[in-house]
């Protein structure tokens, strides 16, 4: 069904998109780079600076939390991890303005401490990963057979000796995968430096190129830091992402495990400490964006705008996505050759290690002499968005896809059933459920966006983020409150939607 | 030297209740459709699963609120009965002392112990270069240093092949009469209990239906649901 012509054209977009957004980039930031001041290797250092620290202290802090939920069954304990599941399904945006709600200056905390600077950038951080390194941690500890806490329990291990003959090698193998996924998310999630970052001494690549670009209209310097961003996510991804990519992020089983270790008072109170110094961290900033947002939901124009830019923006990105998406999947489950193979999952997955805000910078060079930009600003950010859920989508549908064409395809050739006729009778019934996954996953990515829109947007260009972010700018707090509140709910709802999609066996 | 009396337990939609009782020396086999309770038959004795009702005793002993270490039973499961990252004579030594230190006399007995299973050369060794004959040894022999009356053994060999679960049954035989051992054993191939066994009790819809001496539960004269099971 997939002719050469549409393999082709996905192709050809994708490469032309990223030639595109490189090539200028190397012209412009060659030309550059040999007078520069100390200002690149600062914000070199800077990023990963706080990614290191964010992944020491967000896997620190995950692993007794783990550890304890484990260990503990007691009421309230799903939806607990329910709500841990929360942090990453917001969008970045929205989370920080709940932060800021909580320790910023007006919060019920604020004036602990500056939440400005690497202080607010390591909370906020914590805050994203730490309940995803421990719902991760939980995955592997909940795999552990049941036979070796019985064994445990017949031999009268104490709650140390599980943790260094049980626990500890379980998780170990895991640590590192877990670690580097946090890694590279620190360094990938703009929003949390452009908000509370602030100064040349608190600002990371990413922002530093939106800075450049927007603020200061220095192409060239934005295009030098693309490329220190585009070799420093290059080689993170090809370091970390091959840790990365043995996570695999299971729903917690409810068949639980009985446990017989740590019945002792001393660790009851320990494992109950542990666990509400999670919540707390947890808890707090969601909360604060529902309580403040309730009351503060303005139904004006710019929140209707924005929340039908959003839509038209996510559903079209999405849609753009899953083309490209399917037709490389199901050319790459066809083919022989590792090679071409290699070549097209590298594609798929090109905005991984082509960070968005590098391939809008060369596109942003290349297009901003033809003249104003704004009058295609939406194309921009569509097929932005739509490379940067091209890995979301990829990854549900590849594994259905390669499945499909293993079962069904000597079959059909042998049936005669092909072109329209195949898609409508095997593709669509059997894909149905990994294509809406991938579409929801695309629609959250786009709906979440802060890094293209920020780029391209303009007065009359505003998503939902981008709307936030302007508020906020405009000290406007109440009404970003609300907004955020409005795109929380969207990005939960089709989340919730999308996990019990995935966790339904009612198709084979 | 064990006795369930009308030990019941629920799991799931599923109420179990057992009645049962082994003397001192022998071995029997349990045999029963899946899903029949079995496992959980083993697990109340084990202690990892508690009774609702009922009572259970080894050796005359009433084993309510009595912990799985405190109890005087060793048990042999399906899979993963070793640490993969612990060497065999660690895995072993674990069954002494789980915080491993031990003294040069208790040292012998872990290498006695890896003797009479016939690991002494793969010591060394980490459970996964071995086979899997050879990691269930790896369980016997902790079964022997922990040197407890009661054997448990939940369907150990099922994964190995006819010749080697042969060997494997001729040890666990030894080894019985040795220490005179009582023993459960749950399987899923009547010719195992066959070959073991001097009772075998039949478990059924969480209860244990009939126990009878091994000559009459394969003799044809067996009760009709047993013939049935057997026919398969």
């Amino acid at each position: 069904m997939f002719g050469k012509l549409t393999l082709a054209i996905a192709l050809v977009f994708i490469l032309s998109a990223v030639a595109l957004g490189f090539l200028p980039l190397l012209w412009l930031g060659f030309g550059q780079a040999f007078h520069f001041d100390d200002y690149l290797p600062r914000v070199v250092a800077f990023t990963l600076k706080q990614a290191f620290l964010s992944t020491l202290l967000s896997v620190v802090i995950a692993l007794p939390v783990a550890l304890a939920l484990a260990r503990r069954q007691f009421f309230g304990r799903e939806a607990l991890l329910k709500i841990f599941s929360v942090p990453l399904a917001l969008p970045a945006i929205v989370a920080i303005l709940g932060i800021v709600g909580v320790y910023g200056n007006s919060g019920p905390f604020g004036g602990l401490f500056s939440i400005y600077g690497l202080t607010g950038i390591l909370l906020a951080h914590v805050f994203f990963n730490m309940p995803l390194a421990v719902r991760l941690m939980l995955t592997r500890l909940e795999a552990i057979p049941a036979e070796n806490f019985r064994l445990a329990a017949q031999l009268n291990f104490t709650t140390g000796q599980v943790f260094r003959f049980i626990e500890w090698p379980q998780l170990a193998s895991a640590l590192t995968g877990i670690a580097s996924l946090i890694f590279l998310l620190c360094t990938a999630i703009f929003a949390v430096v452009l908000i509370l970052g602030g100064g040349p001494q608190a600002t990371t690549l990413e922002v530093a190129i939106y800075q450049s670009l927007r603020l200061d209209f220095d192409p060239a310097r934005a295009s030098i830091l693309a490329l220190a961003q585009l070799v420093t996510c290059g080689l993170l991804v090809l370091v970390a992402g091959q840790f990365a990519r043995e996570i695999q992020v299971v729903p917690p089983t409810l068949a639980r495990t009985r446990r017989w270790d740590g019945k002792s008072g001393l660790s009851k109170i320990m494992d109950s400490m542990v666990i509400t110094f999670a919540i707390l961290i947890v808890v707090p900033p969601i909360l604060s964006v529902i309580l403040s947002g309730i009351g503060s939901i303005r139904l004006g124009g710019s929140l209707l705008w924005a929340t039908a830019t959003s839509l038209l923006v996510g559903l079209t990105s999405a849609s753009l996505s899953i083309a490209l998406g399917w037709v490389l999947a199901g050319t790459a489950a066809r083919q022989p050759h590792t090679l071409l193979k290699s070549a097209i999952t590298l594609a798929c997955l090109a905005s991984l290690i082509m960070p968005p805000a590098v391939l809008a910078t060369g596109w942003f060079v290349t297009l901003s002499p033809l003249g104003d930009m704004s009058r295609y600003a939406i194309f921009l950010v569509v097929i932005l968005n739509a490379l940067m859920a091209l890995p979301f989508v990829w990854s549900p549908l590849y594994p259905a896809i390669t499945d499909s064409v293993q079962r069904h395809d000597r079959l059909c050739s042998s049936l005669g059933l092909g072109g329209l006729a195949r898609l409508r009778l095997v593709d669509l019934p059997v894909l149905r459920k990994p294509l809406g996954l991938a579409f929801l996953m695309a629609v959250i990515v786009s709906l979440g966006d802060l890094s293209a829109i920020t780029l391209f947007g303009s007065d009359r260009l505003v998503t939902l983020p981008a709307l936030i972010f302007r508020q906020m700018g405009n000290y406007r707090m109440n009404d970003a409150a609300g907004t955020a509140l409005v795109l929380g709910v969207f990005c939960f709802a089709l989340i919730t939607l999308a996990q019990r999609w995935s966790q339904s066996h009612d198709q084979a | 030297m064990i006795k369930l009396e009308n030990a019941g337990f629920r799991y799931e939609d599923m109420v179990m209740n057992f009645d049962l009782e082994v003397a001192k020396g022998e071995l029997v086999g349990i045999i029963g459709p899946s899903g029949a309770g079995k496992s959980t038959l083993l697990a109340l004795i084990a202690g990892f699963d508690l009774p609702v009702s009922g009572r259970i005793s080894i050796a005359g002993v009433d084993m309510a609120g009595v912990a799985p270490d405190q109890r005087p039973v060793s048990m042999i499961f399906q899979d993963h009965n070793s640490f993969a990252h612990l060497d065999v004579r660690t895995n072993v030594a674990l069954g002494i002392s789980p915080d491993l230190k031990l003294d040069p006399q208790q040292r012998e007995r872990v290498d006695e112990a890896l003797a009479r299973v016939g690991l002494s050369d793969f010591k060394a060794r980490k459970p996964t270069e071995l086979s899997g004959g050879e990691r269930q040894r790896i369980a016997i022999a902790r079964a022997l240093v922990r040197d407890k009356p009661v054997l448990l053994l939940d369907e150990p060999f099922t994964a190995l092949g006819p010749a080697l679960r042969r060997d494997m049954l001729d040890l666990i035989r030894e080894i019985q009469k040795e220490r005179k051992l009582t023993v459960l054993m749950v399987t899923h191939q009547p010719e195992d209990a066959k070959y073991t066994a001097s009772r075998i009790a039949f478990v059924q819809n969480g209860r244990i239906a009939h126990v009878l001496p091994t000559k009459q539960f394969f003799a044809p004269s067996a009760p009709a649901e047993i013939s049935a099971y057997l026919r398969g």
